[in-house]
């Protein structure tokens, strides 16, 4: 009896060797890329000092202080104020909270409407053709001036619904997650094409099962290690389009500004405070950085011609 | 190759009737009034006055169509006479796409702007094409080198770091601190003899270095992937089991096999490239396309922001099929069905 637990214990060790779980890849990935061992690390200070930062560091961003304004570094203000007095450290913290957040929300946002559509088409025959023309369209929108003009229509009334912080919230998490899921679409279709030929699913489907079941029990759990890919980039991605659209002064209004706002306030004082803009945007730099490092190494492990090597 | 472009076109063409109507009716369902700006001293009477002169009580389907003829009839028709200085039809009366704002045609708008954006985006194109390629060769050939350990480093620097920020630091370097370029760019500038032309290429430099960065990065490591593809294939091995050179091997055989989907990634960038033009044009003040659309969206002009976006999308459009067309000229193993 033991015994027996033994060799199934044993080939399951075997099995996970040669087919390993997603997480396995993530931890052998990041193992073996010196790159992406910094990048995740730089990551995770960028976010604990966001979480955690304000709670230890507790100026108030908000607080003006015209007696010391355009200072550079001091012991009361490490990285100097801004043309009101406002402290620029709180100001990096606070708005590197909603920078992240939006970050987080647009990606899971794109990363759901681009895996739902990618299954979708590659297991519902159907429904292949006029998906994938959907996403050949969105593809071919011009999604920079799309964006900036949803933004401009769109921002009073949903200013008006949610208040200012939230409506702002909501519009950009939603354009962004809107305009940048046909990547994840089409790998996540490739990918379920090549699944649903498999033997497992063929004996599923003769077993009766339904097509939500398949894809949910079947097919998704298989094609992970891509989709978590697509997750890396998406996050880089909907950071730099925040920060674009900030930057463009259509994204966050200046009372809850994030690092592209921070850099657009701070580009008309380049030449008394040029730090102003050098923190946000290293900020933004650092993190975009880190998470493309994090995805280069993701993508190396679950490609197989460079996992044989 | 004529069935396949034939059947090409014949998806284009939907797909852009499509975007035109989706930028119509998102323009048209947005909660926003053109007569918002004006003064709240106009009676409602003469406030209904102008909402009719420009169109604004007409049915949607009326209007669309209505727009739809503007922009690819009477405006096409305008742009030929000008080139040619012929008379088509009735030209005095044709209707125009006007700007709400400053109420001359959008057409001449844009043409007044493109020349602005079209050097600044095709010159930093170019010279970031002519960094790419011989970057992205050497990497791959001397793959893992500290060449090629640099290389990938400053080419993923260079697709993280948004461009607003090479820029601006690029200004606290060069313009602030050292005083050698100046930060803003000046249209109205003539090149007449040397020392403008020297101007014209100091206040050049920044705005085409940083948008020609950020392309060389991406194109770089595209090509270096091609490369390496290619350099383990069987041809190579056959090439120097005849005896070639090295160099003759990578420069005759490898590149031109690695080049081909490099050329269509080159083609397919360059629309990208316009709306990467948005923001450069915004941090160095460039008067450009890019420009052109911030202002109309601040003032809400919207047969502006139509055109432009709606020009957005057939440049995208158009460049995805040439790169389709490229890649069938110079691969002859591709066939069409």
């Amino acid at each position: 009896m033991q015994r027996d637990n033994l060799a199934v214990a044993g080939q399951a060790i075997q099995e996970a060797r040669e087919h390993p779980s997603p997480w396995m890849i993530v931890w052998i990935a990041l193992k073996n890329h010196k790159g992406a061992l910094i990048g995740a690390g730089v990551f995770t200070f960028i976010v604990l000092a966001v979480l955690i930062g304000p709670l230890i560091y507790t100026i108030d961003p908000q607080l003006t202080d015209t007696a010391h304004r355009n200072e550079s570094f001091s012991w009361n203000h490490p990285l100097g104020t801004d043309n009101l007095g406002r402290d620029m450290l709180a100001q990096l913290l606070s708005g590197g909270r909603i920078a992240l957040a939006v970050g987080f929300a647009a990606m899971l946002l794109s990363l759901g409407v681009g895996t739902a559509v990618g299954v979708i088409a590659g297991y519902y025959k159907r429904l292949d053709g006029p998906l994938m023309r959907l996403t050949d369209l969105f593809l071919a929108l011009p999604l920079l001036p799309l964006l900036l003009v949803i933004i401009l229509l769109f921002r009073d009334t949903l200013r008006a619904a949610f208040g200012p912080e939230m409506g702002i919230f909501f519009l950009i998490v939603f354009v962004i997650g809107i305009t940048s899921w046909m990547q994840t679409a089409r790998i996540v279709r490739g990918e379920t094409l090549a699944i649903k030929e498999r033997e497992f699913v063929l004996a599923a489907t003769s077993m009766g099962t339904s097509g939500l079941h398949i894809i949910t029990v079947h097919i998704l759990p298989n094609i992970l290690s891509p989709i978590m890919v697509s997750a890396t980039l998406g996050i880089a991605n909907a950071i730099i389009t925040e920060s674009t659209l900030s930057f463009l002064g259509l994204g966050f209004p200046p009372d809850f500004p994030t690092w592209g706002r921070l850099l657009f306030d701070g580009a008309n004082f380049i030449e008394i405070t040029p730090a102003r803009v050098i923190w946000p945007g290293l900020a933004i730099s650092l993190t975009v950085l880190s998470v493309n490092y994090i995805g280069d190494a993701l993508r190396d492990a679950i490609d197989p011609r460079v996992r044989n090597k | 190759m004529l069935k396949y472009l034939s059947k090409r076109l014949f998806f284009a063409i939907p797909t852009l009737i499509i975007i035109s109507f989706v930028l119509f009716a998102l323009l048209d369902l947005a909660p926003n009034d053109p007569t918002g700006n004006l003064p709240l001293t106009i009676p409602p009477e003469v406030r209904e006055e102008i909402r009719d002169s420009l169109g604004l009580n007409k049915p949607f389907h009326i209007r669309y169509i209505k727009w739809m003829e503007q922009f690819f009839v009477n405006e096409p028709l305008n742009l030929i006479e000008k080139i040619t200085g012929l008379e088509i039809g009735d030209s005095e009366s044709r209707l125009r796409v006007r700007s709400w704002t400053s109420r001359s045609p959008v057409v001449d708008l844009i043409v007044e702007r493109l020349p602005q954006t079209l050097w600044v985006v095709g010159l930093s194109y170019v010279v970031g094409i002519m960094i790419a390629l011989p970057i992205g060769v050497i990497s791959a050939y001397k793959q893992y080198s500290w060449f090629d350990q640099i290389g990938t480093f400053i080419s993923m620097v260079g697709f993280s770091v948004p461009t607003f920020f090479t820029g601006l630091v690029m200004i606290i370097i060069f313009s602030v601190t050292l005083s050698w370029f100046p930060s803003t760019y000046d249209t109205t500038h003539v090149v007449r003899d040397l020392p403008s032309l020297w101007i014209q290429v100091k206040q050049m430099t920044m705005p085409v270095l940083v948008l020609a960065f950020f392309n060389a990065a991406q194109l770089s490591r595209f090509m270096r992937a091609s490369v390496l593809e290619n350099l383990n294939l069987d041809y190579v091995r056959t090439a120097r089991a005849k005896g070639l050179h090295d160099r003759t091997i990578l420069l005759k055989h490898i590149l031109r096999n690695s080049m081909l989907p490099v050329v269509t990634m080159i083609a397919l960038g360059v629309p990208t490239i316009f709306s990467g033009a948005i923001i450069t044009e915004q941090i160095f003040r460039v008067n450009g396309l890019g420009q052109l659309l911030i202002t109309g969206i601040q003032s809400a002009d919207i047969p502006l922001v139509q055109s432009l976006s709606f020009l957005f999308a057939v440049l995208i459009v158009t460049f995805n099929l040439l790169a389709d067309i490229i890649y069938g000229i110079l691969d002859p193993r591709i066939k069409y069905e």
